[in-house]
């Protein structure tokens, strides 16, 4: 099929385009997943490319997308064409703003990339509960189905905007088609010129809010012409499918396109149709087609133009023969009747009088839940018989029965020619940018159709990626992932994914699988599991191998076997002729590797050649006995035996309703059962240096090395190869032995515990106290005192001196194995705060980061000690963090005073010692603490004995009598953007609320764009040219205040500051701010070297440690400690360290220069300052009398 | 006026002034700035080996892991769209100072790999460089490698450059040598065209406050001259190679003296860091002077007080050594 200009895209491209080329202004804010609309908008802005009326579209990122729509709003009254990118709880915020411009008549177009809203759970994925959140505004509702469509829904909105007055929701399936590679028809710049409405533009930009003709707007209206007015817009929609009707023949003219606002497809005298919108109508339309192909007659209708809502199109578009109709929300309003498309086709036939034809409805797809052609074959053969109230597809609903059952081994025919492949890799790997890169080059040499979708993970230390391909003379419309045993090729990058995923699964009889396998050839085959092997063999598979870590290592290209298992699918996938492939990716390949050096180049080229000389068949031998099965892990607790485990192996789809927990409250310390097995390399002890400092366990990020007091007269039962020895403080008196110890399944390899190992053999330089090892030859001997060691009795907190490294290190982290990445800098701050007060702790965690490895399922890093406490999270929003701890602060401290009185009133029935200690214990040591918690053990068992209503009162409040340690936890983007407002007046409340800020100086989750944190000098998305102005202050702000402890710390530079900072935090009865630095991979640094980038970044004075503590007025002193000495390095040979500053220095070295010396400048000048304050003599507040 | 043309690598520079690699020659506004205070010929600053693979590095790294597959991005860093790394920089600017400037440019390069990074070489000599000045630069902290060792690799560069480019070549030499003028000779048997003595080493210390090592960098001080002009005297006539002398040059009575010891050329930076480039106009004028009262041509006075001029070449040698402890313990 000709496609007259062709370009490979995603679908968040294919809209960018056109936005940009058709807008002045674009407010921006990222949120997953239209974030890649913005940046790409912000990359060709800083390309200077123009609008089509040849001006450089301004960008603008705002702090949150409540702020975007204020700038949208102000850049539309002011006359220009502006537009924005969001989703989910970003189109959520911006509704306050959308009513405003639909009631002022604003043509605007905002592009939504759909997301579910956060409920019971946030989730990244589709579907249309934002969309449906926004639909009483007044915008229009337009729905593009794929990637094509998104392209032609961007310019259709912008026609339909200008000309009608009314502003437009351009919506299309986040990840599904914001994601999704395709190669579609490209609008030219001519095309677009043509089709964009000019007069109409010209009108709008006449309506500006000038001085030249000044009127008033937004008025305040009292009852009198309120409604009045309301109804005074009823015109424009009235008159608007005229106006819709006349763009889509002009696009249809200009384009050769077809569009409708309800688009049919099927059998012409179809009895069922199935009512839809957004990506699904791919898999549906399929389902028709092969339905139709067998004899049935069905069909099915697209809404693309949602609202305003046209009946008439609709009835028109509605074959009369049909006798049933089935209604598919993907959004879910609980109470309601219906939801909100299956309420409007409804009424719509009602009007028409056509209410006697059967309408089903239900929900599917929440939260990207998979809509196949066999769920849809399973409705339509549902409707021949009955309707369905209500149903649900994709799902087991074993708890209200209401969803369709369908047989999974149902696919659609494929056109001849088609060819699917399947490839399970890491996400660091480059498997997905090989893919990326593949679909390019058969995209841009063939005429064939391309479709690539790739599977993330939520996990960022070694993440896995699934990568879907699909290649097919015809359109391709399958809207769904590859379907098991369906796929032509299968390829494997990571061999330890053949144990951990079913990936046979998807292989069609006859396919041929690719296995990058670190082996001879001739010992492939037994290494693979048995049901590999079983697979292979069952499903007549063809088996090649190759080495290719080892190859990658031989041309010095590390862990990047991208361009070598590229290179291997096309010799054996044959999508393309294999010469023409392979001279085409070497042209990629020089592209890209041309300015990192003829070395680097050379070694991708030897890689392609090599690649194919290295890879081999294996020989499938078939006659092997299944081995035991190894049973599968049960816990005894319901939830994660049910829920939490089978999501950990890949089975979540399965789970029946009834299983799930009702509110979404799962239990911790699952994180444990996952042994993810990351890294071939494991920190090894050795006691004979050892200091028993505590560094090690103190930096680890994942919280997997662990030191531990083991009396001495309970030691003899240890495994022979668990490492012990005295322990070294006098602290502990005698017969005590220490032991640090890895668990070498959890353990990501970051070697951060070797580098802040502060001591080394005398007698050989290169060994330390902590040393990295092979894992292999330890693992099973490490597993072993890895669980000997967890049987070994915790110190708690009031057992050691908590203000040490080495004391706090001794106490269990309430926090453990986070899918954060290797090396994270900010895990090794909540791991320290969950050691110090873990059992007391509410955490209210900002969405990021912190929030996606600290609670995205399946399992949870946050854990209990061995009595059962420990912290309670909760993840709010992203903008509200610090009001959400807040809030928890003044519930415990309302149940305390509760608390208080009821014990007040039962004091004459209890011992007086006991009333008095629970009442008047300070809880301000960690013995103190311990002694609280054993009075209120005493005080439940004596209130168990009392029968009065009170005793039970205080029974189930007693618990608030302990000091609850509240904290609010989240990135810069929170604390410095998009939640500083409610920070700020936390800041200001005086409360006992601690927030701690992880400081990547990124929007590190969403990846890397500009926050106000993000330092002069450094690239970061939205701010390619280097963000030109100074970092935000926050500690200089939140010291203003006067009566806030606020600290700011870096625990790779200084790690007692670190801890003396978060205790004194903790003690400080009114509001804490710590400001945490930490490392990130956004900052362009291998985060093995997390230590000394900190290190630097403090010696540079990049980033001053500092405390202020208001309780030292108390005592005279200078409330303010500078607790770095004068910048020794410069920042320019810091920024020199970091590709983020560095990068600049290539780009746009003026500005580089410019920059860094303006840094340079404020390095000085807030060391000055702050020493200056910090020399400042206390101030004496005492006055006296004449 | 006294004639002060001399010639160095080949090239006829009206006079010995030429500023050494600093920031002054690494921008077209200063490095005209020179010109017109009367730089015979500039060096430009340094191309590192290291800042040309480290560029490399960081590139490749940025290309190679600035993906990560996680479901919310896939990388971090926006693609550099207009990268132009720090070669392509360099060149620019050699072409924008070429351009500008009517005395000889000379370009540099700093670095001890024998590898791909040299071809630069090739690139420096078409974008206009009239010669190329090479700091050899090393800390051999491997005590198992021998001093012929290292001195086997520097001449492995020499042959690679060769290879490369036809400009005249000079070598920027440390003084820490076992026979510097040994060595010096295999440079010139190996193809090199001149030799500029010394390189200064910019030597860490230690913060006892931090208990940090950090690289500590200072100008240099006005007798460090001494140890160019031993090594120029003693090499004076012994060899055919072009003589820079460099360290220490804060004042016109020390390029005359560097001069009369047989240099060519000399160097200076320090002076021109802490004055500014008229310094250069000062000089000139006071060489002018002094050679004037003399009634010596530049050429002429070349070499008067090198050890083959001198009646007592012993000053040159050990015996001054202990002469000089003699002096001092007087």
């Amino acid at each position: 099929m000709n496609i007259p200009n062709p370009i490979t895209v995603d679908g968040n491209e294919a809209v960018a385009r056109i936005a940009h080329q058709t807008s002045d202004i674009l407010a921006i804010y990222p949120i997953t997943p239209a974030s890649p609309m913005g940046e790409i908008a912000d990359l060709y802005s800083s390309l200077q490319q123009k609008n089509l009326w040849g001006v450089i579209p301004s960008i603008v990122e705002m702090q949150s997308e409540a702020g975007a729509a204020g700038v949208l709003h102000g850049a539309l009254q002011g006359g220009a064409i502006s537009s924005t990118f969001t989703s989910s709880q970003g189109l959520l915020l911006m509704i306050p703003n959308l009513y405003k411009i639909a009631g002022e008549l604003t043509p605007c177009v905002i592009h939504v990339a759909t997301r579910s809203v956060a409920t019971h759970a946030l989730s990244i994925f589709c579907d249309h509960s934002d969309v449906m959140a926004a639909r009483a505004t007044g915008w229009g509702i337009w729905f593009s189905n794929s990637v094509q469509q998104a392209q032609d829904g961007a310019l259709l909105c912008q026609m339909f905007s200008l000309k009608s007055r009314i502003p437009f929701i351009h919506a299309f399936d986040g990840f599904r088609t914001s994601h999704e590679i395709s190669k579609i028809d490209g609008i030219t710049r001519e095309q677009a010129a043509e089709l964009f409405p000019w007069a109409e533009a010209a009108a709008h930009r006449a309506r500006a809010m000038q001085p030249e003709q000044p009127e008033v707007r937004g008025t305040s209206q009292n009852p009198d012409v309120f409604f009045q007015s309301r109804e005074r817009i009823n015109p424009i929609y009235q008159n608007s499918p005229a106006i819709f009707t006349e763009c889509l023949a002009q696009f249809e003219r200009v384009t050769g396109r077809s569009y409708q606002p309800f688009e049919y497809f099927g059998a012409a005298d179809a009895q069922r149709v199935v009512i839809a919108m957004g990506s699904s109508i791919g898999a549906i339309r399929e389902t028709v087609q092969q339905l139709n192909n067998a004899g049935e007659k069905v069909g099915m209708i697209a809404v693309h133009l949602y609202l305003p809502f046209l009946s008439e199109p609709f009835i028109e578009a509605l074959p009369d023969t049909t006798r049933s109709i089935a209604v598919l929300d993907r959004t879910k309003e609980p109470g309601a009747q219906a939801e909100p498309l299956m309420l409007d086709i409804s009424l719509a036939l009602v009007k028409a009088g056509k209410a006697n034809i059967e309408i089903s409805h239900g929900r599917y797809g929440l939260s990207s839940k998979e809509l196949t052609p066999a769920m849809v074959t399973a409705l339509f053969r549902e409707m021949s018989h009955s309707v369905l109230n209500g149903f649900t597809l994709g799902i087991n609903d074993d708890l209200t029965n209401l969803s369709v059952d369908y047989d999974s081994a149902i696919h659609c025919q494929r056109p001849p020619g088609t060819h699917q492949s399947v490839f399970y890799g890491l996400g660091a790997d480059g498997t997905v940018s090989a893919n990326k890169n593949t679909i390019k080059i058969i995209g841009e040499l063939t005429d064939q159709f391309v479709q690539g979708y790739f599977e993330y993970d939520s996990k960022k230390s070694g993440a896995v990626t699934v990568s879907h391909l699909r290649f097919s003379p015809e359109p391709i419309h399958s809207s769904y992932l590859i379907e098991p045993d369906s796929a032509d090729f299968v390829s494997c990058h990571q061999f330890n994914l053949l144990d951990k995923y079913d990936v046979l699964n998807k292989a069609k009889h006859g396919a041929t699988l690719l296995i990058n396998a670190p082996f001879e050839a001739e010992n492939v085959w037994l290494s693979l599991p048995y049901r590999t092997r079983n697979q292979i063999a069952s499903k007549g598979c063809r088996l090649y191998a190759i080495d290719a870590y080892k190859l990658a290592r031989e041309l010095g290209l590390g862990r990047r076997i991208n361009t070598i298992m590229q290179a291997c699918y096309f010799r054996l996938s044959g999508v393309l002729p294999e010469q023409t492939a392979l001279d085409k990716m070497k042209e990629y390949t020089t592209k890209t590797y041309q300015r990192a050096g003829t070395e680097i180049l050379k070694a991708n080229h030897d890689a392609i050649d090599r690649a194919l000389e290295r890879l081999h068949q294996i020989p499938v031998n078939c006659e092997e006995a299944e081995p035991e099965q190894r049973p599968d892990l049960q816990t005894g607790n319901t939830i994660i035996d049910q829920v939490v485990l089978r999501a950990m192996r890949g089975q979540g789809n399965l789970i029946p309703v009834s299983q799930l927990p009702l509110d979404g409250s799962y239990p911790t310390g699952t994180a444990r059962f996952e042994k993810r097995n990351l890294t071939d390399r494991i920190p090894v002890w050795e006691p004979d240096l050892c200091t028993q400092c505590g560094k090690c366990v103190y930096v680890c990020p994942h919280a997997v090395i662990r030191s531990k007091l083991i009396a001495e007269d309970s030691a003899s039962n240890a495994p022979a190869s668990f490492k012990q020895q005295p322990a070294k403080s006098k602290a502990y008196g005698a017969g005590w032995l220490m032991s640090y110890q890895v668990s070498p399944e959890d353990c990501t390899g970051c070697e951060l515990c070797v580098d802040a190992c502060p001591i080394t053999d005398k007698q050989n330089p290169d060994r330390k106290a902590i040393n990295m090892a092979d894992k292999q030859p330890l693992l099973a001997q490490e597993i072993d005192n890895w669980e000997y060691f967890l049987q070994i009795p915790a110190v708690e907190a009031h057992q050691v001196k908590t203000s040490t490294i080495s004391g706090s290190s001794l106490v269990d982290p309430l926090f453990e194995f986070s899918g954060a990445c290797s090396g994270c800098g900010e895990t090794p701050y909540i791991s320290l705060i969950t050691r110090l007060f873990g059992n007391r702790m509410l955490i209210a965690n900002a969405t990021g980061c912190s929030s996606i490895y600290g609670g995205n399922l399946p399992t949870t890093p946050y854990t209990k000690n061995t009595r059962g406490e420990g912290p309670a999270w909760n993840n709010s929003l992203f903008e509200d963090n610090a009001e959400f701890a807040l809030g928890l602060r003044l519930s415990a401290d309302q149940n305390n005073i509760r608390a208080r009185s009821l014990l007040s009133e039962l004091a004459a029935q209890l011992p007086d010692q006991l009333v008095d200690s629970l009442l008047n214990n300070p809880q301000q040591t960690d013995q103190q603490l311990e002694q609280q918690r054993l009075s209120i053990i005493e005080l439940k068992q004596l209130l168990s004995t009392i029968e009065q209503p009170e005793a039970t009162d205080l029974g189930s409040v007693a618990q608030y009598l302990q000091k609850k340690s509240i904290w609010g936890i989240g990135g810069d983007g929170w604390a410095y953007d998009i939640g500083f407002g409610g920070l700020d007046h936390v800041l200001a409340s005086g409360k006992n609320v601690n927030l701690l800020v992880l400081d990547t100086e990124v929007y590190s989750n969403t990846g890397g764009q500009m926050s106000k944190a993000t330092p002069t000098g450094a690239i970061a998305k939205f701010a390619a040219g280097g963000r030109s102005r100074l970092k935000k202050d926050l500690f200089a702000h939140a010291m203003a205040y006067e009566d806030v402890y606020v600290a700011q710390v870096a625990f790779g530079a200084k790690d007692t500051q670190t801890l003396n900072a978060i205790i004194e935090a903790e003690n400080y009865p009114g509001t804490s701010l710590i400001i945490a630095y930490s490392p990130c991979i956004a900052h362009g640094i291998d985060l093995k070297n997390n230590l000394h980038q900190q290190q630097l970044a403090v010696s540079s004075g990049h980033w001053p440690l500092l405390r202020y503590n208001p309780a030292a007025t108390a005592n005279g002193s200078n409330p303010l400690k500078v607790d770095y000495k004068k910048p020794i390095i410069s920042i320019r040979d810091y920024m020199e360290t970091e590709a983020r500053f560095s990068l600049l220095k290539r780009t746009h070295p003026e500005a580089a220069e410019q920059l860094a010396t303006l840094a340079q400048e404020y390095a000085w000048h807030r060391f000055n300052h702050y020493s200056a304050l910090a020399n400042l003599p206390a101030e004496n507040n005492s006055s006296e009398e004449a | 006026m006294t004639n002060l043309t001399t010639t160095y690598l080949g090239l006829t520079l009206k006079n010995p002034l030429v500023p050494s690699s600093s920031p002054f020659t690494k921008k077209l506004d200063t490095a005209k700035q020179l010109e017109d205070a009367g730089a015979g010929a500039i060096i430009m600053h340094s191309l590192f080996e290291e800042e040309v693979t480290a560029h490399q590095k960081v590139f490749a790294s940025h290309l190679a892991d600035n993906s990560f597959g996680f479901a919310e991005m896939d990388n971090f860093l926006p693609e550099p769209t207009d990268y132009e790394d720090v070669t392509s920089q360099y060149l620019k600017t050699l072409t924008e100072l070429k351009s500008a400037l009517d005395i000889p440019v000379i370009a540099s390069i700093n670095g001890i790999g024998s590898g791909e990074w040299l071809s630069v070489a090739k690139d420096i000599q078409q974008a206009g460089a009239n010669a190329l000045e090479v700091n050899l630069y090393s800390v051999p902290s491997d005590t198992d490698k021998t001093s012929s060792e290292i001195e086997k690799k520097y001449l492995q560069i020499v042959n690679a450059l060769k290879a490369e480019t036809t400009l005249p070549l000079t070598f920027k030499l440390s003084d820490q040598f076992s026979s510097p003028g040994n060595f010096v000779k295999q440079l010139e048997a190996a193809g090199a065209n001149g030799v500029s003595l010394f390189n200064r080493f910019y030597q860490p210390d230690v913060d006892l406050d931090t208990g940090q090592v950090y690289p500590s960098l200072n100008l240099s001080n006005k007798y460090e001259y001494l140890r160019a002009l031993h090594w120029i005297a003693l090499l004076y006539n012994q060899t055919g190679l072009s003589l820079g002398a460099t360290g220490g040059v804060h004042n016109s009575a020390t390029v005359l003296k560097l001069i009369g010891s047989g240099a060519n050329v000399v160097h200076t930076t320090s002076a021109l860091l802490s004055t500014g480039p008229s310094t250069l106009t000062q000089w000139q004028t006071e060489i002018e002077q002094w050679l004037e009262e003399q009634e010596l041509e530049l050429e002429d006075f070349r070499g008067r007080y090198s050890m083959q001029q001198l009646r007592d070449p012993a000053v040159f040698e050990r015996v001054n050594y202990y002469q000089n402890l003699q002096l001092y313990r007087r």
